[in-house]
């Protein structure tokens, strides 16, 4: 339906710099996840898309045609704001009818019904369709605002974490509902939320956001083993990847302040790994392994029973790291436990700038 | 039920030093206001009543007799008075729908970035912190057939607007509108103001165009407040006599409170004007009454 670009967008208000040299192509028919955290210009992005901001600088693409002139009518787009935004004094059905409604596109009655219908079906709201909107919860209002966007057609689906007040079994069966949608419709969609496991779920693409600049984007999958820098390492991920300051040593990864050496083999894949450079090593909590006959000792200092897994802290001198194991594994705080990693799974980042031996190239 | 709204006082506070409990320090500031509000309001009040049954005259020292609904018949069978009603009703209506349209349009041209608006809305509410009195005499200098500044724009010639029997009560209107749409804009912008930004976003999304949008979001929020305005306005307009009574002698303009105080001060019929004065009072009550029961339907809506 929709091919959208942002080329270089900058946004400022006043003196505060929302986004800084932007770039992001979400292909026709893509599910795109914009994940950041609080504050770091999701939402500025959605509304420039949707025509409600205007960037300081950059342009905005709409199927190759710059749409810097269009109002947010014209560019045909449905945006489910944070805030709801339902409107009062109107029952559920009225609300959702509303965007059909206007003199100028309005359709038959029946099919009126039937979206409206289909909708809430989809939602789990039938129940409340004749209820006015100041009676609702939270949840409640946010699945109305889902409605008003999915009863259309639009060109793309901007969605601004529409899930964030969903208890935990409804989020996920509305995730699954979402991303069926999309499917069926192929639309374009673009999903904002701070969630990462929401991101790692839907998403055919995901976008990491970091103070107003685009940190990394790829699939779910590239960004969580291959994270271009500490920062997406540490922000994607439950836990988060492990990050040790260290060097490599004649093909073994020496921790610096922790004093433990660890053999490292993956170091021929990224060139610049030479010895003696600082490092960070990033190893993900699963890539942590106990065995009894490991090179490192640490203590076990606490443990996370998750059901199908534990997540275990250890301790190494005055550090910490997190180790995912199998449920069953017997261990009890403060014993002495031996732990490896498998070391073709660990991602080696610049002691400097953060950023992964293997991006810089 | 009262009471448990009274909170306990804080042992430490100056109050409870002086050995002042929350009922005295709470009666310390009602009594004298509604002490003052039984000596002149509801007193007068009462005493009016009494009058509007007799046939007593405040000029001579006769008596008053108690003539029971006499006056009450009289008045509500005198056709002069009906035609009073008339009058006012016709320059309430008027009067009442300028307002609203040029201040609730005023409002919304206001209702928007634009340079200088704290410094134009004050300007704009000028004229309702005039008084009646000198609005009446000032506005009676524009309207002036010979040198008033309206026939000399419009290029009217002489054109009588007051002394015009067909055009005295517009005239007055026209008056009474520019005094106060100003207080209907005021109210207006308060309500424009609180309707959240994020509403009129989603309206654009949704693709509903400016008259949609003022028809199914902007009126129905604001519709309350506005009724609000009405009721002022209404009760306001309907009691109007310092306006009219400066500007026009015509008695195609004459409302009824100015009937109300030839009546009382002109006829010295004191007994038969405090009948008068009640049924007015009863009319507007009845009025206020039903616009009130029409704001809480539109506010359930
Ligand atoms: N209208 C505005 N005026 C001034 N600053 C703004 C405005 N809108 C956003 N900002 C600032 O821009 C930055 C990005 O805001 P944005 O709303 O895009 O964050 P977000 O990623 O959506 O955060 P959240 O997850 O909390 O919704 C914030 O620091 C915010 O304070
Ligand atoms: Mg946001």
């Amino acid at each position: 339906m929709a091919h959208i670009q942002l080329k270089n967008i900058s946004k400022t208000f006043g003196n505060h710099t929302a986004l800084t040299g932007l770039d992001l192509d979400i292909a026709d028919g893509e599910f795109f996840v914009l994940l950041g955290e609080t504050g770091a210009g999701k939402t500025t992005t959605l509304r420039l898309i949707a025509g409600l901001e205007k960037p300081s600088e950059g342009q905005v693409f709409i199927d190759g045609v710059d749409v810097a002139d269009w109002g947010a009518a014209e560019r045909d787009v449905a945006l489910v704001l944070q805030q709801y935004s339902l409107y009062p004094r109107y029952t559920v059905r009225e609300n959702l009818e509303f965007p059909l409604k206007p003199k100028i596109r309005r359709l038959p009655d029946a099919e009126i019904k039937d979206r409206v219908d289909r909708a809430a079906r989809t939602l789990r709201i039938e129940h409340l369709l004749d209820r006015k909107t100041d009676r609702l919860s939270g949840g409640e209002m946010q699945r109305v605002s889902i409605g008003r966007a999915i009863v259309r057609k639009p060109r793309v689906f901007l969605m601004d974490e529409p899930l964030s007040a969903l208890d935990a079994k409804l989020r996920e069966a509305l995730r699954t509902e979402l991303k069926n949608l999309q499917m069926q419709l192929g639309a374009t969609f673009l999903f904002v939320t701070h969630d990462q496991i929401e991101a790692m779920s839907m998403g055919d693409k995901v976008g990491v956001l970091n103070h107003g600049r685009i940190v990394q984007t790829g699939t779910p999958h590239e960004i969580y083993n291959n994270p271009r820098d500490t920062y997406v390492a540490s922000f994607v991920g439950s836990p988060p990847m492990n990050l040790i300051d260290g060097k490599l040593v004649n093909g073994r990864a020496v921790m610096a302040p922790l004093n433990f050496e660890l053999p490292f083999s993956g170091g021929a894949k990224a060139s610049g790994a030479t010895d003696g450079r600082p490092l960070v090593f990033g190893v993900r909590p699963e890539d942590v392994y106990l065995e009894s006959g490991a090179p490192v000792e640490a203590r076990v200092h606490d443990v996370e029973n998750h059901g199908v897994e534990k997540i275990l802290t250890l301790r190494v001198g005055d550090a910490t790291l997190r180790a995912t194991v199998p449920a069953r594994t017997d261990v009890a705080i403060e014993q002495a436990v031996r732990f490896a990693w498998n070391p073709d799974k660990v991602v080696l980042f610049d002691k400097g700038s953060g950023v992964s031996l293997r991006h810089v190239g | 039920m009262a009471t448990t709204m009274i909170t306990t006082l804080d042992r430490s506070s100056r109050a409870a030093a002086r050995g002042l409990s929350d009922i005295s320090i709470r009666n310390l500031f009602i009594i004298p206001t509604v002490l003052f509000l039984i000596v002149f309001n509801i007193f007068p009040l009462i005493y009016s009543l009494g009058y509007s049954f007799t046939d007593f005259r405040a000029s001579t020292n006769a008596p008053a007799n108690f003539v029971g609904l006499q006056n009450y018949r009289d008045l509500l069978n005198d056709p002069y008075v009906w035609s009073n009603f008339a009058i006012t009703a016709k320059y309430v209506i008027i009067s009442v729908a300028g307002q609203l349209l040029v201040g609730f349009g005023v409002a919304m041209l206001l209702n928007r970035d634009i340079p200088m608006k704290g410094l134009l809305t004050t300007l704009l509410l000028l004229p309702m912190m005039l008084s009646m009195a000198v609005v009446g005499l000032f506005w009676k200098l524009l309207y002036d057939p010979s040198f008033g500044i309206i026939n000399y724009a419009l290029g009217l010639g002489t054109f009588e607007w007051l002394s015009d029997p067909k055009m005295a009560l517009y005239a007055v209107a026209l008056t009474d509108i520019w005094m106060w749409s100003p207080f209907v804009m005021l109210l207006s912008l308060a309500g424009l103001s609180a309707v959240p930004k994020h509403l009129y976003e989603a309206a654009a999304i949704d693709r509903a165009g400016p008259f949609y949008t003022f028809f199914r979001i902007t009126l129905p929020l604001v519709a309350p407040i506005l009724m609000i305005a009405v009721i002022f306005r209404t009760m306001e307009a309907f009691k109007t006599f310092d306006l009219a009574y400066i500007l026009t002698s015509q008695p195609t303009a004459e409302l009824i409170s100015i009937r109300l105080y030839k009546m009382a001060f002109q006829e010295w019929q004191t007994g038969r004007s405090c009948a008068l004065a009640y049924i007015v009072l009863i009319m507007v009550l009845a009025i206020t009454n039903i616009y009130v029961k029409y704001l809480n339907k539109v506010k359930e809506r």
